[in-house]
């Protein structure tokens, strides 16, 4: 059983890769919390967006994802949401995407 | 003049304390003048870990507050005699500590010996902040685990805003020692890899301090695991994190398991 158990547990991703994963989304979110002024900004922008989402969808937290791109120049806030299949098709197929 | 380290992690049960008493004693061992500065006020135990526990007369507050001098209030080790501790007061709280008695202090320490470790307390609150204040460099002792990880993390943000080096816009050298580390885990991908530590925490690395059995019962009879067993792993990853800091380029060694035939049919597993 344990062979086979193995055998399968491979094909997922290894419990360090998802530590590392998660830390480093979460540090990327916490480093910029911190110091620059530009993350207050980043966070009212994601709250407002968020909320003008919800207005329309029902918008499952755990399949939001965001991510902040942070260059010296400028930084990019990415929000991906996933919308239900339903909703698309009653809404005539419109890719929702913010 | 002395060289000030902090002994710094954020989180708690991490090893500061173990890792300030062996490269405390690394150092002295090697001959340099060394004072280990215990600064967790209110739950002193460097001087526990070290077998000191019962020479304490006067502490760290006492000499803050101009109760006792500096040289009463050490501790001199008595099998290192290069090797001094400065303990923590177990009754005071640390409010007792004022910025301007520590800074007192530490010149004096700094005058007398070629190093001085400071070991945090836990947390990111005054005690932490106090330790780390006068340092010129730090070493971050980090598990491979998620919390402790963070909180290193953010106390690599502290040292870079919080110490006076940071308010005169200087460099402050950090390390990181990685603790507790079980190559066999890692192998099998049940625990952080020293790589992944270092791209996420991205300072370099001092050391890898293999998890082992070693560090418990050096900690049971009072004695750096560099005294108590200078050949076992552990010490001699404090040994050669040592002379790291003192300035010698060597590479940092990463425990792997070792499983021979017989270990592997009594399934046991040996580090080294």
């Amino acid at each position: 059983m344990s062979f086979l158990g193995n055998l399968f547990a491979k094909r997922q991703q290894s419990s360090s890769a998802v530590a590392r994963d998660r830390l480093q989304i979460l540090l990327a979110h916490e480093r910029g919390a911190g110091e620059s002024g530009d993350s207050e900004l980043i966070q009212k922008l994601h709250k407002e967006i968020m909320a003008v989402i919800a207005r329309h969808i029902a918008v499952d937290q755990d399949k939001v994802q965001i991510k902040v791109d942070r260059t010296s120049g400028c930084s990019m806030l990415e929000i991906d949401v996933e919308v239900p299949q339903e909703l698309l098709k009653k809404s005539g197929g419109e890719r929702q995407r913010a | 003049m002395a060289k000030v380290l902090v002994v710094t992690s954020g989180k708690g049960g991490v090893g500061k304390t173990t890792s300030t008493a062996a490269l405390g004693a690394a150092l002295a061992q090697s001959g340099q003048n060394v004072a280990v500065v215990d600064f967790d006020v209110g739950l002193r135990n460097l001087d526990l870990v070290m077998g000191a526990e019962r020479r304490v007369v006067f502490d760290l507050i006492n000499v803050v507050q101009g109760d006792a001098r500096l040289s009463q209030a050490l501790i001199r080790d008595k099998r290192c005699e290069t090797l001094s501790i400065l303990p923590a007061s177990q009754t005071r709280d640390k409010d007792a500590l004022t910025p301007e008695g520590v800074a007192r202090v530490m010149d004096e320490l700094r005058e007398k010996f070629d190093w001085v470790l400071c070991d945090s307390p836990a947390g990111i609150e005054r005690g932490a902040q106090l330790a780390m204040y006068h340092a010129d460099q730090a070493v971050i002792v980090t598990n491979p685990e998620v919390s402790s990880v963070r909180d290193s993390d953010r106390i690599i943000g502290m040292l870079d805003s919080k110490t006076a080096r940071a308010e005169r816009g200087e460099h402050m050298e950090k390390h990181l020692l990685l603790t507790r580390y079980d190559p066999a885990r890692a192998a099998r991908k049940e625990m952080l890899s020293v790589e992944d530590v270092l791209e996420i925490l991205s300072i370099p690395l001092l050391g890898i301090v293999p998890e082992s059995e070693d560090v418990l019962k050096s900690s049971n009879v009072g004695a750096p695991v560099t005294l108590a067993a200078p050949d076992s792993m552990p010490a001699r990853a404090y040994f050669e994190a040592a002379r790291r800091l003192a300035g010698e380029k060597i590479d940092v060694s990463v425990p792997v398991e070792k499983r021979g035939i017989f270990d592997w049919l009594f399934n046991k597993k040996r580090v080294a």
